[in-house]
């Protein structure tokens, strides 16, 4: 189990990586001349290609960041087993459901 | 006979359990005086119920390993000159583990988890087998090698934060031990040390401080041994093995 965890752990920081730096670098490039509404979904509706990498990008996060903040509990505080595992599977549903609700928002 | 200078140097020891005190000793000081010396002037001329643990004084039974100066080291071997600059020492028990008296600390959680890693070798020759013939130097057998020297001090497992984090994980020493099993092609017990470090408390928990490598007194580099298993782990994860 921990094995299996820290491996999606791992391959979703890696897919992650390049992810992050293309959005910072979308936002660098979005924000030059100031922000509107009109002009992000410009961009991202109707588009394929922004709604599989945010698709993705969203599926990574939800992936990696309960692994992480289980990690972090059980080293912080005393919460173990099963209990605490029932709450990482309802944060990583509420990130997956977050944010496809988000990306059904722009890109449809 | 050594020297006795009229130079002091100033020791403070902790004394009690959980619950106690540091007590402060002048000591003569000597040109070549390691802390376990410290430690034993003091119990034999000054506090004759102070506990602490030593066997061999060279640094090769790994029972006198202490906290000194907020360093954890073994102190057989470890000179005052090098860790008191300015006459100053403070000694107390090895972190991470509970504490029996004084500095002798109660090594059965860092040995228990030896075991329950799997750290126990199982071979599967008799006596009336021939002896199996290893090549110094494959690669597997130079892994083995690099980690095998461990003389079981829990200076590793006292320096680790992770263990300080979290009782359950194995620590460095157990880990360091069973990747030279695991590279052991002797050892017949593999399946049982990957179950043993994919459960919580195992390889994947480490966070690569380092402090194990920092301090390691025989210059091992648990940190390596745990992320051998680490990739050995994830490897057989691939390859349908257990998890």
């Amino acid at each position: 189990m921990e094995t299996r965890l820290f491996a999606l752990q791992r391959f979703s920081a890696m897919l992650l990586g390049p992810l992050v730096v293309v959005h910072l670098g979308l936002i660098l490039y979005a924000v030059r001349g100031g922000l509107t509404a009109s002009e992000i979904l410009g961009r991202t509706q109707d588009s394929i290609g922004w709604g599989l990498f945010y698709g993705l990008f969203v599926l990574a996060v939800s992936v990696h960041a309960p692994i992480g903040v289980r990690n972090v509990l059980k080293e912080w505080t005393a919460w173990r087993g099963r209990s605490l595992d029932l709450a990482m599977l309802l944060l990583a549903a509420a990130l997956l459901l977050l944010g496809l609700r988000a990306l059904w928002a722009v890109v449809v | 006979m050594a020297r006795i200078e009229s130079r002091s140097l100033r020791v403070s020891i902790w004394r009690g359990k959980t619950q106690g005190r540091f007590v402060d000793y002048e000591v003569p000081a000597r040109d070549n005086q390691t802390v376990l010396d410290v430690v034993t002037w003091v119990q034999r001329h000054r506090e004759p119920s102070l506990a602490y643990r030593f066997a061999c004084r060279v640094g090769v039974c790994g029972s006198c390993a202490m906290t000194v100066n907020g360093r954890p080291r073994w102190t057989c071997r470890t000179h005052v000159g090098k860790v008191a600059g300015n006459g100053r020492l403070i000694v107390e028990p090895l972190r991470n583990l509970p504490r029996i008296k004084d500095l002798a600390c109660d090594m059965t959680p860092f040995f228990e988890k030896w075991q329950r890693a799997g750290g126990r070798f199982k071979g599967n020759a008799g006596r009336g087998d021939p002896i199996p013939r290893l090549d110094p130097s494959s690669a597997q057998r130079r892994e083995a090698d690099a980690g095998i020297e461990c003389i079981n001090c829990a200076v590793c497992y006292s320096a680790c934060d992770t263990v300080a984090w979290n009782p359950e994980y194995l620590g460095p020493a157990a880990l360091n031990r069973v990747w030279t099993l695991v590279n052991d092609v002797r050892h017949q017990e593999q399946d049982r040390i990957f179950e043993a470090v994919g459960k919580q408390g195992g390889c994947h928990e480490c966070h690569t401080h380092g402090s194990c490598v920092e301090y390691c007194p025989v210059e091992l580099n648990p940190t390596a041994s745990i992320a051998g298993l680490k990739r050995r782990s994830l490897s057989r994860l691939f390859a349908g093995g257990s998890s």
